[in-house]
């Protein structure tokens, strides 16, 4: 039955700014202080205390709506939300309300025919809140105001993905193009870079919109497609069951996997939002635009398409390489040392994503070169290893940082490509099957792999299989 | 009678040229204010907060610099007081609300912080309306203050203990706060020159904010001279204050004596109308023919839209107000209930014992105004209005220099009369919120007495960033008549 429904999603991401002070003071947002060691009376929200605009967030906050291909609006307005919550000193968080900084843009996901372009309705500055730390002594709540105003940017998308898929694609395309505007630091640990979903569902072919649900707490890849999952199955069973969706705010629980309710939309809180008297509506001419966008680098997409189009890099590890800033400066520079394009990129996405994934750590730590990973595919090329051996090799290199010849040759990993020496091997292969010889012989050619199977372990894996399988055939049918 | 307690009775400018010629110290003079504010505030209540160590401090630490040859000019040494709104580090300042009583600042008010840097003694913190929200003082969470003309009739309000000081010869001159007449009206009731500068010219940083976008600082002061060296002092470019305007401050007393000459003011005819005390009118009139004979040229103009000011009023100041006073929730300081469990309930306790009557009044008039599905009819609305009230003056200001109205419709009334019926108390601001609402330079000035003996306030009302007009023509009407010498007997 689930199959007959569609879900639609809208994500809400809030990005730190990584600038060094906070939005509206000049406190420190570098993140792990002692506690309240960064604070001031403005962002502790002390009577009379004012709010100065930091001129760094405006200029990140126009990078990215320029790299999303926003519309920098030349005049926004900065709007209080009025709530009570012991982490939000004023009373209330300065964001923006009805004139947002930027607007329409997109994100592209997916590559070739499946390529989509997702809107992003608006970019918007402002304040994070404060940390609550509960059960720090029976009863007692503790707050930690270092992270209150630290700038955010809120990136809302229009409800147009259609899966949880989609979502992780948008949310870590989203992630990417930020890191590398060098504007947020992508750490979804820290809480740097925080997700919320929107999502409904509705019987596949129907056009309206039904109610939906805003989920919180998605702190990582995994929790957002779970998450996603998890409220598309329990809303298209709700409708099943003949019961009512309503419109709430839910809460994922990664322990127990399920999503439950926090508020609903009547116990919603009344933000009573109104343009905030203490600040001037935020005017950005078009100079400063120009200035911005001067200064924007080339961008994850626009690279991958580079490289499928220039070095020849399959358009899915081209996206993958391009994702990441470091990954792909690491690719550039093998690239200078190794051409072909396509074979260094699978390498990359296949063995050197696998590597860093397993061991934890980063490029800058590799005890190997560029050149070292080009010579080790030179190898290969020129059929000295085999592809297999490769791989050992390069855990080898990864582990002790040595010379892929030197492994090679200290392993004895070099194939046997001498034509003799193979002969020697097929003889004794053959010699020792005869009733298989004559089932070749009989036109059952597909024995064949049994032979090289058979030669392979004689010679430990090191023949050259193009070489065995050319004697093999000859001496078989000769 | 002592150099010092006459220099008291007098002006700044004669207590500066005191200390500049030897004739006395800032020490003694401070002395003499503090001996002053001990015998006579017990009766008006004009303090919250007496400095006593504070003060004697500052004034050492200025006839130290006078004896090194380095005054820091008029104001070094001169014995004032500040409404209890500013932030003073290291010295309590409570709003006039119990719920932030006992609350002790980590910074200063730029305006204070102005003053302390021109040499000024503060003698303490002066009582007020409770965030600045009244017009009699008598919301104030520590009790009333008393008009030193009359004891048993309020100062004004919310400055009302700025005005009662000034007024009662306790410090030279005072700073106020102003949102919607709250220096100009009691500047009036007291026969004090109160002056709230445009919008944006002096800085609101540390100022306890009451509604931001007509909050604006002031002095009080006794004559038009004290109050234009205070203002030029306290004016100017604040980069913690987004809102203050950066344009340069004009020494206000180049062009004070330059008269009234050839220029124009307006009569606004909105602002003569039933309900102004026939007194207060006559003086008001008085005082037109002053100017006439003066050489200016006297002109009637209107002002169509401010029947609907204090409506406005009472819509934008209370939803900023319902944002602003939101931070005073238990949590990181001042008053939080002894009795609350849990969140929420510390939420109401506190705020539902921390605030007054007027304050929990205009925080629900203003959350209202701000609610889904009726801020367009109240907020927006209001804040159309509001700048139909802005075209109102930017007409007439192409026509003349200033405008020339009473202050407050009548003189000092008595306390208790009119605080059981808000709506009358709002209306003793009619004549003083439309320029708060356009952001516009407003001044009071004494006009006259009544037959009672009260005093009667005039204002002034002038372009933007033109308090240098204002107070030119105030000081020419000030060299002709007598009323700004005359001093309360308390």
């Amino acid at each position: 039955m689930q199959r007959s429904w569609e879900t639609i999603i809208g994500l809400e991401v809030h990005a730190q700014l990584a600038t060094k002070a906070k939005v509206w003071c000049g406190c420190s947002t570098e993140f792990g202080a002692p506690p309240n060691t960064q604070t001031c009376p403005v962002c502790l929200g002390l009577p009379g205390a004012l709010p100065v605009l930091n001129a760094q967030v405006v200029d990140f906050a126009i990078k990215a709506g320029l790299a999303l291909g926003c519309r920098v609006n030349e005049k926004s307005v900065f709007a209080r939300k009025n709530y009570f919550y012991p982490d939000l000193p004023k009373g209330y968080q300065i964001s923006q309300y009805d004139l947002p900084l930027c607007e329409w843009g997109t994100i592209e996901i997916g590559t070739g025919d499946e390529m989509r372009a997702v809107r992003v309705r608006r970019i918007h500055i402002e304040e994070d809140a404060a940390k609550n730390l509960h059960g720090v002594g029976e009863g007692v709540s503790v707050i930690d105001y270092n992270r209150g105003g630290t700038p955010l940017i809120e990136i809302v998308s229009e409800p147009d993905l259609r899966s949880s898929a989609e979502a992780m694609e948008y949310f870590k395309s989203l992630r990417s193009i930020l890191i590398y505007l060098g504007i947020n630091d992508g750490n979804m640990e820290e809480g740097s870079l925080r997700c919320d979903a929107n999502v409904s569902v509705r019987p596949r072919g129907e056009t309206d919109l039904r109610t939906r649900a805003e989920l919180k707490n998605l702190n990582s890849f995994k929790f957002l497609k779970d998450a996603i999952d998890y409220e598309a199955a329990r809303q298209a069973s709700a409708y099943e069951h003949g019961e009512a969706v309503v419109q709430e705010t839910r809460l994922w629980d990664s322990a127990k996997g399920e999503t439950r309710s926090l508020r609903t939309k009547e116990e919603a809180n009344d933000y009573r939002y109104f343009p905030d008297p203490d600040l001037l509506p935020l005017e950005v001419p078009e100079a400063r635009v120009a200035k911005v966008r001067e200064t924007l680098p080339e961008l994850p997409r626009a690279k991958a398409k580079r490289y499928a189009q220039e070095k020849g890099v399959a358009a899915a590890d081209a996206v993958i390489i391009a994702g990441d800033p470091a990954f792909a400066a690491y690719f550039e520079r093998c690239l200078e040392a190794y051409r072909d394009g396509k074979r260094l990129g699978k390498w990359f996405v296949g063995e050197l994503a696998r590597v860093l994934n397993e061991k934890v750590t980063s490029l800058a730590t590799l005890k190997f070169s560029p050149a070292d990973l080009a010579a080790l595919l030179k190898l290969v090329d020129a059929g000295t290893i085999s592809n297999s051996a490769a791989k050992d090799v390069f855990a080898e290199m990864v582990e002790t940082g040595e010379e892929p010849r030197k492994i090679v040759e200290r392993k004895g990993l070099a194939q046997v490509s001498d034509a003799s020496a193979v002969e020697a091997a097929v003889d004794q292969v053959l010699a020792a099957n005869p009733s298989e010889v004559e089932k070749y012989r009989a036109g059952k050619k597909n024995v064949i792999g049994f032979f090289v199977g058979q030669v392979m372990r004689a010679m430990k894996g090191r023949g050259n299989p193009g070489v065995v399988n050319d004697v093999l055939r000859r001496k078989l049918e000769g | 009678m002592s150099i010092e307690t006459e220099l008291l009775a007098g002006t700044i400018e004669g207590a500066a040229a005191a200390l500049a010629g030897g004739a006395t110290t800032s020490a003694k003079l401070t002395q003499a204010a503090l001996e002053r504010v001990a015998a006579v505030d017990p009766k008006l209540h004009a303090f919250l907060t007496i400095d006593e160590a504070g003060a004697r401090g500052q004034a050492q630490a200025s006839d130290a610099r006078r004896a090194a040859g380095q005054s820091l000019g008029v104001l070094d040494g001169i014995p004032i007081a500040l409404k209890d709104i500013f932030c003073t580090k290291g010295l309590a300042t409570t709003c006039a609300s119990k719920i932030l009583e006992g609350w002790v600042p980590p910074y200063d008010a730029t305006a204070w912080a102005k003053l302390e840097g021109a040499g000024a003694v503060n003698l303490g913190k002066l009582n007020m309306d409770e965030f600045a929200m009244g017009s009699s003082n008598e919301n104030s969470a520590f009790g009333p203050v008393r008009n030193p003309w009359d004891l048993t009739r309020a100062p004004g309000g919310s400055s009302g203990g700025s005005a009662a000081a000034v007024s009662a010869r306790l410090a030279f001159g005072a700073l106020g706060t102003d949102t919607g007449g709250s220096i100009r009206q009691p500047a009036a009731l007291t026969g004090l020159v109160g002056l709230k500068p445009t919008y944006g010219r002096v800085s609101r940083y540390g100022v306890i904010a009451f509604a931001s976008s007509l909050d604006q600082v002031g002095p009080l002061a006794r004559t038009v001279r004290d109050a234009a060296i205070l203002l030029r002092a306290i004016a100017g470019h604040d980069p913690a204050d987004s809102t203050s305007i950066p344009a340069p401050v004009p020494d206000y007393l180049a062009d004070l004596e330059a008269g009234a000459k050839g220029l124009k003011l307006g009569v606004p005819r909105e602002y003569f109308v039933e309900g102004v005390d026939p007194e207060v009118e006559r003086a008001v009139r008085a005082a037109i023919e002053v100017y006439r004979s003066l050489g200016a040229q006297i002109r009637e103009v209107s002002l169509p839209h401010t029947e609907f000011a204090t409506a406005t009023y009472y819509l934008v100041a209370p939803a900023e107000a319902s944002s602003n006073l939101a931070r005073y929730d238990g949590v990181r300081f001042g008053y939080r209930s002894p009795r609350a469990k849990g969140l929420l309930d510390m939420y109401r306790k506190t705020r539902a014992e921390g605030f007054g009557d007027e304050v929990k009044r205009r925080i629900m008039l203003g959350t209202y105004a701000l609610s889904a599905g009726y801020y367009d009819a109240y907020y927006l609305r209001a804040q159309r209005v509001r700048t139909l009230i802005q075209r109102d003056f930017e007409a007439v200001f192409r026509e003349v220099d200033a405008l020339v109205t009473p202050t407050s419709p009548t003189a000092a009334f008595r306390l208790g009369e009119k605080i059981d019926d808000p709506l009358q108390m709002y209306l003793a601001d009619v004549f003083t919120i439309p320029a708060s609402l356009a952001g516009l330079p407003g001044m009071s000035l004494p006009c006259g007495f009544t037959a009672s003996g009260l005093p009667i306030g005039m204002q002034l009302l002038g372009r933007v960033l033109d308090e240098a007009m204002l107070l030119r023509l105030a000081r020419a009407y000030e060299r002709e008549t007598p009323w700004h010498a005359r001093a309360p007997a308390v």
